[in-house]
């Protein structure tokens, strides 16, 4: 059969695209219908859930098949469809208030399932569509509708949470930075196993230019590092920093100023999350922040593939099950008349 | 291992029916000793019913009274609904069991009782000053056997070489076979289970065994027993039966469902007491293609249902009360995308954690309001262990011919009773035709809120290119399914949904009703008191009053003919174990008045009580009352 060339339009649902005008949210949306024909899954074996909140219209905004769910729970509607219909390339998109506030039980347990489905986290540290509360991702002290003397909360990171459930693929990416955003929705979507990619995201109407020292062009090159695997850690507008390792923690240096082979190198595929939580824990301005696949490892068990193995191998043991059989197991006796 | 039951010596006195309780501590296998004399009960061609009754700590504190674990069962020669109401042996393994059931015991019934179980620590334990053993008014109520249990026990099996706490432990199989001589039961099928269960441990097998037949011998040797009793078997359709218990029966008629319609079944739940033992038996069968996902919650839970759902797959989710609170956004939602599936609550006494082993109907206005917004969704409530069977088909059935989600309201009574029940045949199984649609027929694009005749819409599912669509909680525009705010569609919409539950009453049965069809009473029922108020209201007939009775099973939307039913009699009766939920639904739907009689105390409706209740109401009674 030959399957026809599909182009980024022809994932366009008819529907208008209702997010503010200057919502990054646009951006991730761009990409995804950029990518999902490299991919070659037809459209009708895809699927978009999500959660609510802005960023939970996605589904809405795509030709494929989409369910827009309740608050919080789209890793859940997610688990049903991939363990029953194993076939579907099945995507997650959700906020930062959707998957760590309400749903944060349902996140960590996607990822330590290592269901395969892929999860966009739309992060843009507040509340979007219910007009501007702090969320779980807003920074230390954040003045927003509902902290007027801001936050007293400790922020939570997606990224150190997904690899603390041991998840298999952690990745951030930048709404602005669109090649790196389609780059690694698409690494994203190749990997076996649950994917995270954190995306950080601007809402221009609440929290405007909260992640400006990474969304900006200019800003971005000081503040954000690509990290990329088996490469030294280096970052900065002139490549002249780095990233080395002292005994447990990381430090930045001038590049100049250590021989080559200090720098740390970028291993992605090292089972041992804790260099890659390290990372995660790199916070501007102290330490530029990472973006890019932490970790991506490859050849852990899929939810899905486990629970159906476990369906085929009982068949073949018992065979394809009796009801005739099943009634009459056990003791049974005859009345007659 | 010999496998045939002796034959007694003694004289045989032959009776209508038995009901005996077997109460010890939670450790003391009580549950085990039921079970196995119900199964040899029901294969001897008995009717039987069941209730066990346990605390809800696994191993509440040893020898005291919230330890105690007990299991009625009442079987018979004629057809029995329920567990039955007072004693006619009670069995007791210490002095705690004794204390909390002997007020249960008939005047003159035999009190069984492991007097090696009662000394002062023991009587310390069950906060008694003293034997209640020795009581007079016990020797005077009834006939006391006192057996040292532990003591004969350890005897029997001293050659097996156990440890004395291993030894311990075959004593209920002690009071087992005690029992056994005692009703004339066959020894065979419990050296069947005991070969099957403890075969790889020949020591403990043998020993079990040997307990078994030395408490049977001893039956036969005691001088305290001159005679044992026999129950002939009972006149039930001829067929092959089975014992079957209201969850197991349960799951089997999910799998059925499954296979009938031809759907592999996925089963999403978190695990509760009473409806944990749906998920236990659903999980053996993954041959039948049983994909069962214990969640990280109830909504997770829930939720994956729903996925499955979407996806095409029979999808099923199960809890009990506090767990189908934590579903009501998402039952919302299944409501809203208009997609089949079963939620299964099986009611425990509430609120909040309230009785987790005890039985209520308390959740009944939950199921049916329990979600924000008009959220209607049909109700089904079966009747008795194996009824459970039956009604998870019809659950199924209605699903996918409305495309809805169909709340199946169980309780702990039936979930953990048992009762024999009819092997169906194959053919006598309904069909369950389900389809999905394969391709865009006709012009214009495809429209995924259609409906048919029965207002359902097509059940298109991620694969069939084409049909892409996408669904959600917001409300939709008929048809396109697209998200509307219009008011007048909206409207529209809320209208349509209940209208397409309320339809179901088209194809359901009329309400049957064991009486005349119009008189002085009607009982109205629902649910697991169905054994109690059938025998009572059989009774007030015999007695001589105009008494009927009508069960439902079909909640929501109730039988077509109900509220004509409810105007034929002078006073309509509701015995409910809540305060009175099916009567206020009763009241508002009909405008018809009724009278509840209502008990929440965790336990289910005694026979005799429902007879006193309903008889108040009699015409026969305020005559006499009259003259
Ligand atoms: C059960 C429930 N509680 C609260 C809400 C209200 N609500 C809708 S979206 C949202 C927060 C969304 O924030 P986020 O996930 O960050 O998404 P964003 O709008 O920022 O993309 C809240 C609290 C809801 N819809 N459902
Ligand atoms: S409120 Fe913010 S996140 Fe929501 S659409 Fe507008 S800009 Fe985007
Ligand atoms: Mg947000």
């Amino acid at each position: 059969m030959n399957l026809p060339v599909l182009k980024a339009a022809d994932f366009a649902s008819d529907q208008d695209v209702r997010w503010c005008p200057g919502c990054g949210d646009y951006s991730i949306l761009a990409q995804m219908k950029k990518i999902l024909p490299d991919l070659g899954v037809p459209r009708e074996k895809t699927v978009f859930v999500s959660g609510i909140g802005c960023s939970s219209r996605f589904p809405y905004y795509m030709n494929t098949y989409g369910m827009h769910s309740i608050h919080g729970r789209a890793p859940t509607f997610a688990t049903g469809l991939k363990s029953t219909r194993p076939d579907l390339m099945v995507w997650v998109i959700t906020g930062d208030g959707d998957a760590l506030s309400i749903g944060g039980n349902h996140f960590i347990h996607c990822l330590r399932r290592n269901l395969d489905v892929n999860i966009v986290l739309f992060n843009n540290r507040i509340y979007g569509l219910t007009k501007g509360q702090y969320s779980p991702t807003s920074t230390e002290g954040q003045v927003t509708k509902s902290t007027p003397m801001g936050a007293i909360d400790h922020p939570l990171s997606p990224l150190s949470v997904a690899l603390a459930a041991e998840a298999t693929f952690v990745a951030r990416s930048i709404d602005a930075h669109v090649q790196h955003l389609g780059k690694t929705l698409k690494a994203a979507a190749e990997h076996k196993g649950t994917s995270l990619v954190e995306v950080y995201q601007n809402c221009n109407v609440f929290n405007d230019g909260a992640m400006a020292y990474a969304q900006e062009r200019k800003q971005r090159a000081d503040n954000v590092i690509e990290l990329e695997h088996g490469k030294p850690l280096i970052f900065g507008a002139e490549r002249d920093k780095g990233i080395r390792l002292v005994g447990s923690h990381l430090e930045v240096v001038n590049t100049a100023d250590v021989p080559a082979d200090d720098l740390l190198i970028h291993d992605a595929h090292d089972p041992n999350p804790s260099i890659q939580m390290m990372l995660a824990r790199m916070r501007y301005p102290d330490m530029p922040e990472p973006i890019g696949v932490l970790r991506s490892v490859a050849g852990v068990a899929t939810y899905n593939d486990q629970i159906n193995e476990q369906v085929t191998q009982a068949k073949a043991a018992r065979g394809e099950g009796d009801l005739s059989k099943l009634f009459r197991s056990g003791d049974t006796w005859e009345v007659t008349a | 291992m010999t496998t045939s039951t002796p034959t007694t010596n003694k004289k045989i006195e032959s009776v209508p029916g038995i009901t005996v309780r077997l109460c010890g501590d939670s450790g003391d296998g009580m549950q085990l000793l039921g079970t196995q004399l119900t199964n040899t009960s029901a294969l001897a061609g008995n009717d039987v019913a069941t209730f066990p009754d346990f605390p809800a700590e696994i191993r509440a504190p040893r020898g005291t009274r919230a330890g105690v674990s007990g299991f009625q069962v009442q079987f018979a020669s004629e057809a029995i609904f329920t567990p039955g109401d007072t004693l006619d042996a009670l069995v007791v393994m210490n002095p705690a069991a004794m204390v909390t059931n002997i007020g249960d015991l008939r005047k003159g019934g035999i009190l069984i009782a492991n007097e090696d179980g009662f000394n002062e620590k023991e009587y310390k334990l069950a906060k008694v000053e003293s034997n209640p053993l020795e009581a007079d008014v016990i020797d005077q109520s009834y006939r006391v056997v006192k057996v040292a249990m532990t003591k004969l026990t350890r005897a029997a099996v001293a050659e097996h070489g156990l440890s004395t706490k291993i030894a311990d432990r075959c004593k209920n199989f002690f009071a087992m076979g005690l029992v056994y001589w005692l009703f004339g039961r066959s020894l065979d099928p419990t050296l069947r289970f005991i070969e099957a269960k403890f075969g790889k441990k020949p020591d403990v097998a043998a020993a079990n065994v040997a307990a078994l037949r030395a408490g049977w011998a001893y039956g036969e040797t005691t001088e305290e027993f001159s005679e044992s009793y026999q129950v002939e078997a009972a006149e039930l359709e001829p067929g092959t039966y089975r014992n079957i218990m209201g969850n197991q029966a349960l799951a089997w008629g999910l799998i059925a469902a499954s296979k009938i319609s031809n759907k592999e079944m996925f089963y999403g739940t978190y695990p509760i007491t009473p409806a944990s033992d749906i998920l236990h038996e659903l999980t053996k069968f993954k041959n039948f293609g049983v994909r069962t996902f214990q969640a990280e919650d109830e909504i997770a839970a829930i939720g994956a249902t729903i996925g499955a759902a979407f996806g095409g797959t029979m999808a099923v989710t199960a809890s009990s009360g506090p767990g189908i609170a934590l579903k009501g956004e998402a039952m919302g939602l299944g409501v809203m995308l208009e997609l089949p599936m079963i939620v299964i609550n099986v009611q425990r006494g509430g609120p909040s954690t309230g009785l987790p082993t005890k039985t209520e109907q308390s959740d009944l206005l939950q199921v049916m309001f329990g979600r924000n917004g008009e959220a209607p969704m049909p109700v089904l409530a079966p009747r008795s262990p194996g009824d459970c069977f039956a009604m998870a088909v019809e659950a199924w059935r209605i699903a996918t011919e409305c495309m809805v989600p169909v709340m199946l309201l169980s309780d702990g009574y039936i979930a953990n009773g048992s009762e024999p029940w009819k092997i169906p045949d194959m053919d006598e199984l309904p069909t369950i035709s389900c389809s999905h649609p394969e391709e865009q027929t006709g012009d214009g694009p495809f429209l995924p809120y259609a409906r048919n005749e029965n207002l359902a819409r097509p059940w298109a599912i991620p694969g069939t290119p084409e049909l892409m669509h996408r669904v959600g909680g917001l409300e939709k525009e008929d048809g396109t399914g697209n998200v509307s705010y219009d008011p007048a569609n909206h409207q529209h919409m809320c209208d349509t949904r209940a209208a397409k539950v309320a339809k179901i009453a088209e194809r359901i049965p009329e309400q049957d009703v064991n009486g005349e069809t119009s008189g002085d009473v009607l009982v109205v029922s629902w649910g697991g008191t169905y054994g109690a108020c059938h025998t009572a209201v059989n009774r007030c007939r015999q007695a001589g009053h105009s008494v009927s009775h009508a069960h439902i099973r079909y909640v929501n939307p109730l039988p077509r003919n109900i509220g004509t039913l409810l105007k034929s009699f002078k006073t309509v009766v509701v015995p409910e174990l809540n305060s009175g939920q099916l009567r206020m639904l009763l009241r508002a739907e009909y405008l018809v008045d009724c009278i509840g009689i209502n008990k929440i105390q965790g336990k289910p409706f005694a026979v005799s009580e429902l007879v006193e209740a309903i008889s108040k109401h009699t015409s026969t009674h305020s005559q006499s009352k009259a003259g």
